[in-house]
């Protein structure tokens, strides 16, 4: 059996728009954080996972290093899509499960200011029809075969499960993003801290129907990092460091695999299933066990489909869990206490380390306004589309 | 003269769908494949898809980049002979109150552009039946 892994410390930057720090200012913050936290340095870690989706090839880890500790050690600068930070994680335990590390530090980080839409690129008629590309087209097709925008892609995913099942619609829709910008007015570290009434997130501007404006992610600037032990070093860490320690119960990473409709609309479901199937199973936990869940709500439409995805609903029951308020913070099943990445923000990199922190921080009692009290399991959701789905289970120290 | 907007889209008297099918299990692909995503299978061999479907899951897209028409609706067909396309749902209102989960369509074609030595773009859509 591989050996137990432990977040020894974790920070995170408050989310927002920097304009006088740039990613390497933001990484380097969460990292320091994140070793002052546990009680060690840079001196004690031998590997560090550094993870960003837009500067994937700036050696943003590299540059890190230039910030906090030169010490020679190997970076793994990984990218993964929304993923990328779960993906980090992962580097880093892998590293330590195969022996090659004791303690290892993991960042994720991004710098997007106000990016706007993601991918759906601007179509210029050429004066020249010539077919290029894996398709032959002969100009971009975004907005003639459907969409590739990222609002809309959600959306479809949304639509879809409420094709398969009753009860769900443009307020079900809607109810998950009312409750995530309530939650967010609690933590102090998300971008937007406000709250709206269900009447004004479904009167907002329409982005992608059923998404309105209040649906969907902001872009954004942050940082989170988390260090990591295994259980070897962990048994010579102190009393006080051991306590405060959160145990990594589970840790997957899965992508996305065949389905018929796939290569038309990104599957994020199956992974998801998946990842979640084999956490649950590694953790010995089920879902009805879950303190609190922290989702990857790019869209509220997503939000909803993973109620049913990873298991906290009945199958084909998402509509009536949001319906009776069973992810609020005082339900069934929190789900983004946070305020998600709907309110709570999303710079790509930083969220799959972000949502570990916001598990720990409540598994460990410290999360303030907004604890959930008792709290001793919980679970980080993150999907990355192209697709990539990482779940990390994690569990109060009990020591 | 016209062209197709993507090599997947025939033209002529009757336009249709062409897509590469997995000679041994049956997946199929709009492009080439090295090798079946479901079962690995390196042989395919070149089918019509089917011309009407139903409609499998929609969005109404408001936001988009600034050259492209707003409103529009994407859409995901199911085609009766099981294969899923993305495309635009065509002659129909982008009112969600028009628009029924489930609700059979066809393909239809239509001039997308023209280039500057007159060659039309053809594109495909789904239009209520």
């Amino acid at each position: 059996m591989a050996q137990d892994i432990w977040v020894l410390g974790t920070h995170m930057t408050a989310f927002g728009r920097y304009s006088d720090q740039d990613a390497v200012d933001l990484a380097a913050a969460a990292a320091l954080g994140a070793l002052d936290d546990g009680g060690v340095t840079i001196s004690d870690m031998d590997l560090l996972a550094c993870g960003t989706l837009f500067q994937a090839n700036a050696g943003m880890g590299q540059q890190v290093q230039k910030q906090i500790g030169q010490t020679g050690i190997p970076v793994y600068n990984v990218s993964n899509a929304c993923a990328t930070g779960a993906t980090a994680l992962r580097t880093v335990i892998m590293a330590i499960r195969a022996g090659e590390a004791d303690l290892g530090l993991a960042i994720g980080v991004e710098q997007m200011g106000k990016m706007g839409l993601l991918a759906g690129g601007a179509r210029k008629e050429k004066n020249v029809y010539e077919p290029s590309g894996r398709y032959g087209a002969v100009m971009p097709i975004d907005g003639i075969l459907g969409t590739d925008t990222m609002p809309g892609v959600f959306a479809q995913a949304g639509m879809e499960y409420a094709n398969d099942n009753d009860g769900v619609g443009f307020e079900q829709f809607a109810k998950v993003a009312q409750k995530n910008h309530a939650h967010s007015t609690l933590n102090p570290l998300a971008q937007y801290q406000k709250e709206f009434t269900l009447e004004e997130v479904m009167g907002s501007p329409m982005q992608s129907y059923p998404n309105t404006l209040l649906m969907c992610c902001p872009t954004g600037d942050g940082a989170a990092a988390c260090v990591l032990v295994g259980e070897e070093r962990f048994a010579s860490l102190s009393r006080e460091q051991q306590s405060r320690a959160v145990k990594i119960s589970a840790s997957v990473l899965t992508t996305d695999p065949y389905v018929e409709s796939g290569a038309m609309q990104p599957d994020v479901n199956t992974l998801t299933r998946n990842a979640a199937t084999a956490a649950y199973e590694q953790a010995g936990v089920g879902p009805q066990d879950l303190s609190l869940v922290e989702l990857h709500d790019c869209f509220a439409t997503a939000e909803l489909i993973h109620y049913d995805n990873l298991g906290l609903c009945e199958p084909g029951g998402a509509g009536d869990f949001i319906d009776r308020g069973a992810p609020w913070r005082d339900g069934d099943t929190p789900v983004n206490v946070s305020g998600g990445l709907i309110s709570k923000g999303h710079p790509i990199g930083a969220t799959g380390v972000a949502n570990v922190y916001e598990v720990a921080t409540h598994l460990r009692g410290e999360a303030g306004d907004r604890q959930i009290e008792g709290a001793n399991v919980g679970l980080a959701h993150v999907i990355g589309l192209g697709s990539s789905c990482g779940v990390h289970i994690l569990e109060k120290s009990g020591i | 003269m016209q062209i197709p907007l993507v090599d997947y889209l025939v033209l002529g008297d009757e336009p249709h769908l062409q897509a590469n099918e997995c000679a041994n299990c049956g997946a199929r692909f709009f492009g080439r494949r090295n090798a079946c995503a479901h079962c690995g299978h390196r042989e395919f061999n070149s089918v019509r898809v089917s011309d009407t479907g139903t409609l499998r899951t929609f969005s109404i897209v408001y936001r988009a980049a600034p050259t492209i028409p707003t409103p529009y609706v994407s859409a995901i067909v199911l085609t009766d002979d099981g294969t899923s396309v993305r495309s635009n749902l065509i002659n129909i209102e982008p009112d969600p109150a028009k628009i029924t989960l489930g609700m059979k369509v066809k393909l239809d074609t239509y001039v997308v552009g023209t280039d500057d030595d007159g060659l039309e773009a053809v594109a495909f859509g789904y239009a209520p039946v």
